[in-house]
């Protein structure tokens, strides 16, 4: 299912949360948003979640507007749609299996459908046996698997993930996030990601936005954000990733403690011409390589990124720097801290 | 004492039973919807489902006033009522009026207090489920908060033990009045001192069973 925001506004007292944001997001694949805490995500998420109405704007499911439906039509629309937190939300009243059945109970499912479909699920979130678990029993990673299960008790069309792998360590992130992917292409559903880690859109999203302050700044296929971001916010969440990516050959390796002053970074086939050492030949400026590495985006793209000083003065740098960019490379000069 | 009198104690007690027992029962029917009520139309940033601050505030100051009334003043201003209902203001069954409505506002704010216990974040899972407010309340919230519920019903039971005992003083029956009626008014120390021991006995026993139930509630999960 397809999703459509029309110059969304969101107010809480005088503080716009949300503020005229218009985004697309196809159908059968993963989106994520992106932003630092107060940019607006959770508000947009409970705008799109219908769990709260717009002050100004609209929602449209497959073209369909649904912002302003009414109370009953509104509670048949929430059943179409799936949602998983980053607390995971499940009901302590009731063990994994229970907790499954919740939506499905809540429709009127007769029992022993409710049954057998609870059985499928806990074995499609790798959770078989552990049906009569109390939810306390289990860890970070099989509440979020429980919680994936639940939302997907009644086929939803979309499936929005708030913050789904905050509370996870790297590795359960990882699991969960692979999950996710698997379920997308299976279920062919439409999952939106609103996240803060910069790993999670590149590890699993086809396409981002990103928010600062209740607007987008910046959107587009993950490759795209990663190969040549444009806003600051969106340069700030890439310099995060290096170094503290926990994907082990995928990391960044430093050479240096010193930050150099530029960026550079690769996509796809530039990744493997020596562009460097060619326009050190050229202009017989020398380089300084602080840090580099490569990672992929999306299981598929490399991106590669090299952190490096420039030698010589501020004009013959500018020329360095055309160059590289006449080669497809793309080029940030690093503030000085 | 003679077996006259300790037959005199045992029907004291099983009249106190009786009143605790239907008082409890009907101040849960009047307290628990009130309860809800006040928790669901409460702000929605503390869980409120429904806000409504108008109706909120009315049904807390309605409350809070029934609550604040001394029993024995509130049971007499109840004589009338309880003349309509059961046809007399004295006697064991007539106390149940009274008694029930004193309960009623405790019992609703010990729901109101169980139920904002519960996890606001899984009440908007539900929601976003698509739970009507009936099943978020029914299968949610409830059961969410049940060991505090079970633990705010044994203090309603030991306060109606206590108001029992009290609504003896103007013909209620049971215990208290027993313990009036002869322990005091008749110079029966022995009397008074089986009755207060009898009610000491049932506030701790309800005390422990409210205690264990809540526990083995909380252990499952």
């Amino acid at each position: 299912m397809q999703i459509r925001l029309e110059n969304l506004k969101k107010k809480y007292g005088s503080l716009h949360a949300v503020n005229g944001i218009s985004l697309s997001i196809p159908s059968n694949l993963i989106y994520g948003i992106i932003g630092k805490s107060g940019a607006g995500k959770s508000t947009l998420v409970r705008l799109i979640s219908l769990l709260e109405k717009p002050d100004d704007g609209h929602v449209y499911f497959d073209g369909l507007r649904v912002d302003d439906l009414a109370k009953e039509e509104l509670i048949r629309r929430r059943r179409r749609v799936g949602m998983i937190f980053q607390n995971f939300n499940l009901f302590s009243s009731r063990n994994a299996a229970q907790n499954v059945a919740y939506p499905l109970e809540i429709i009127g499912t007769p029992k022993a459908e409710i049954r057998f479909r609870v059985a499928e699920l806990l074995d499609l979130v790798g959770l078989a046996d552990r049906g009569n678990a109390p939810i306390s029993t289990l860890s970070g990673g099989q509440k979020q698997r429980v919680a994936i299960a639940r939302a997907l008790a009644c086929n939803p069309d979309i499936l929005f993930c708030d913050e789904a792998t905050s509370a996870l360590d790297p590795q359960t992130t990882h699991s969960i996030l692979a999950l996710l992917k698997e379920i997308q292409r299976k279920m062919g559903l439409t999952i939106v990601m609103i996240t803060h880690q910069m790993e999670v859109v590149r590890d699993v999203c086809d396409l981002v936005a990103v928010l600062d302050d209740g607007k987008v700044v910046e959107e587009g296929p993950v490759a795209d954000i990663f190969a040549k971001p444009e806003s600051d916010v969106t340069k700030e969440f890439l310099s995060h990733l290096v170094g503290t990516d926990a994907g082990g050959e995928e990391q960044m390796v430093q050479w240096s403690s010193k930050r150099g002053a530029y960026i550079l970074r690769f996509r796809g086939e530039t990744t493997d011409q020596p562009i460097l050492s060619q326009i050190v030949r050229e202009t017989g400026i020398d380089f300084n390589i602080r840090a580099g590495g490569v990672q992929k985006v999306g299981g598929e793209v490399e991106i590669g990124t090299l952190v490096v000083d420039i030698q010589g003065s501020g004009k013959e740098q500018e020329d360095v720097v055309a160059r590289l960019r006449e080669r497809g490379v793309h080029v940030e000069r690093e503030e000085r801290v | 004492m003679s077996a006259k009198i300790w037959i005199l104690i045992w029907n004291s007690t099983l009249q106190t039973l009786g009143m605790v027992f239907f008082s409890t029962l009907f101040s849960l029917i009047l307290g628990l919807p009130l309860g809800v009520l006040l928790f669901a139309t409460g702000e929605e940033r503390q869980g409120g489902i429904i806000p409504m601050p108008l109706l909120n505030s009315v049904l807390s100051r309605i409350v809070n006033v029934l609550r604040s009334f001394p029993f024995i003043i509130l049971m007499i201003l109840l004589f009338p009522l309880s003349r309509l209902l059961i046809g007399t203001s004295i006697g064991t069954t007539a106390t149940i009026v009274p008694l029930s409505i004193a309960a009623a506002p405790f019992v609703a704010r010990i729901i109101e207090t169980a139920l904002k216990e519960v996890d606001p974040g899984v009440v908007q899972a539900a929601r976003a489920m698509g739970s009507t407010n009936f099943q978020i309340v029914r299968k949610v919230l409830i059961p969410e908060a049940m060991p505090s519920l079970v633990s705010g019903v044994a203090l309603t039971i030991i306060n109606l033990i206590g108001y029992s005992a009290m609504a003896g003083a103007i013909g209620g029956g049971g215990l208290g009045d027993l313990a009036i009626r002869y322990g005091y008014q008749r110079f029966r120390g022995d009397i008074m001192l089986v009755a207060v021991i009898i009610i000491l006995v049932l506030v701790e026993i309800v005390q422990i069973m409210g205690n264990r139930l809540s526990a083995r509630l909380l252990a499952r999960r």
